[in-house]
């Protein structure tokens, strides 16, 4: 399968297989007009399969995103056709408004304006919680 | 500005403080009489609860300040609508310290986040309620004369019951402390409790169905209510409501000194036979709850 090489764009990296699409939700590349290829379950020589999202434009990503979907994902910043950097996302201590709290109980539950805040708690096990009623994220 | 929302944004030296201050308290309440005089308290109760609103008012009364406040969420604005973040904004206008209950889990946060006065979480949801577990604290001490080394009988609900789950936090810190969680299946300790508090920080703790085969191991015994506020299913709690119930015969195996606390109010998990008998301490501990709480009221209103 041949995808097109990009000029001047972003190539997300080794995502784990399977989530590219939710990947691709969280960081609203559907507002982008520019071309976007996501490939999925493409051979790879560390995770066995993995997806990748190809961005044909010079964007910013949100890193703590990435970091948060998984640690290992890469991010190739291509310039004139060549890669001119490589970043790697590293778990964020909190993210906003990416999921949402699930507990009927929490005050987000009936405060709509409310950010959804989810903060790391335990790096080794990459725990998220809930800033409000330390619920675990899914 | 210091608020208070969970019992771990304390240090244990801040609560060793404390309870030296509730305890001077005790000793000499004249001298406290007039510390707050002319400041004032707000009890911001969405969520009835005679007990803890009491406790919180009597202290401030006690300390020569005054309160104001809402005592169901039908007689506040919410009723209306208005979120917590504006509510609190509106009432720092008017009082010096806030004392919050709330029936969702986090809205004390909240309020600390948009107030501009100390903000003290009385009790949200099943979450937290910190001042309960300062009073518990206090009891301890007074009862056994110590934090440290005790074996520690939580029993009950303990899915739901955040008193527990703060007391476990707090206790914690303290030397060879042991636990042992006393719970039907469906009412465990929660899982964020276990593998955040306990085995992160390495303490003994063991779980268990039967209070008759912990009762002679230990030196606190915790009782709480199953509540029935906090099921969505009340078949649920009719099945699990009547799990314990202590009795003088169960005590029969118990230690002579051992400790018997419950946050109170109790339905019928503790029977009546056992309030007569030296053990039990949860009247006492309703007591010693007001005096923590002026304690509290005094550090975060950084009155000397």
């Amino acid at each position: 399968m041949i995808i097109g090489t990009i000029n001047d764009g972003i190539v997300i990296d080794h995502i784990p297989a399977g989530r590219a699409m939710e990947l691709y939700r969280y960081l609203h590349l559907d507002k982008l007009d520019c071309e976007v290829a996501i490939i999925k379950n493409a051979p790879s020589n560390k995770l066995g399969k993995k997806d990748i999202i190809k961005i044909n434009d010079k964007i910013d990503v949100n890193l703590e995103i990435l970091g948060f979907i998984d640690p290992k994902i890469t991010v190739n910043i291509i310039r004139n056709g060549e890669k001119a950097d490589k970043l790697h996302p590293t778990l964020p201590q909190r993210i906003t408004n990416v999921i949402k709290c699930k507990n009927p109980r929490c005050i987000t539950s009936i405060e709509q304006e409310l950010p959804h805040v989810f903060v790391l708690t335990d790096e080794e096990k990459g725990i998220y919680r809930c800033l409000y009623c330390d619920t675990k994220a899914k | 500005m210091r608020h208070l929302i969970d019992i771990l944004d304390l240090t244990t030296e801040e609560i060793d403080g404390l309870i030296l201050t509730a305890q001077d308290i005790m000793k000499y309440p004249e001298k406290y009489a007039e510390k707050c005089r002319g400041k004032q308290l707000a009890t911001l109760f969405y969520e009835p609860s005679t007990r803890t609103r009491l406790s919180f008012e009597s202290a401030m009364l006690s300390l020569g300040g005054s309160t104001l406040g809402f005592s169901e969420a039908a007689s506040s604005s919410a009723s209306k609508g208005e979120s917590v973040a504006d509510t609190v904004r509106v009432v720092s206008c008017y009082a010096d310290i806030i004392a919050m209950r709330h029936l969702k889990e986090g809205a004390p946060l909240v309020a600390s986040l948009y107030s501009t006065i100390p903000v003290i979480n009385a009790g949200d949801g099943g979450h937290n309620h910190p001042t309960q577990t300062l009073t518990d604290l206090l009891t301890i001490k007074q009862e056994k004369g110590t934090l440290s080394g005790l074996t520690i009988g939580c029993c009950g609900d303990l899915k739901f019951g955040r008193t527990v789950h703060s007391l476990v936090g707090a206790m914690s810190r303290y030397d060879n402390v042991k636990f042992i969680l006393i719970s039907p299946d469906e009412l465990k300790i929660p899982e964020s409790v276990r593998s955040e508090v306990l085995d992160k920080k390495g303490i003994s703790y063991v779980e268990t169905n039967s209070l008759e085969a912990a009762m002679p191991e230990l030196d606190i015994l915790y009782m709480t209510r199953v509540q029935r506020e906090r099921f969505f299913n009340e078949a649920d709690y009719l099945r699990l409501k009547d799990s314990y119930i202590l009795t003088p015969d169960k005590l029969k195996t118990a230690k002579k000194d051992m400790a018997i606390l419950h946050p109170l109010p109790r339905v019928n998990e503790i029977s009546t036979a056992v309030d007569s008998d030296p053990r039990a301490c949860y009247f006492r501990q309703v007591r010693y709850g007001k005096f923590i709480r002026m304690a509290l009221i005094m550090k975060l209103l950084e009155v000397k």
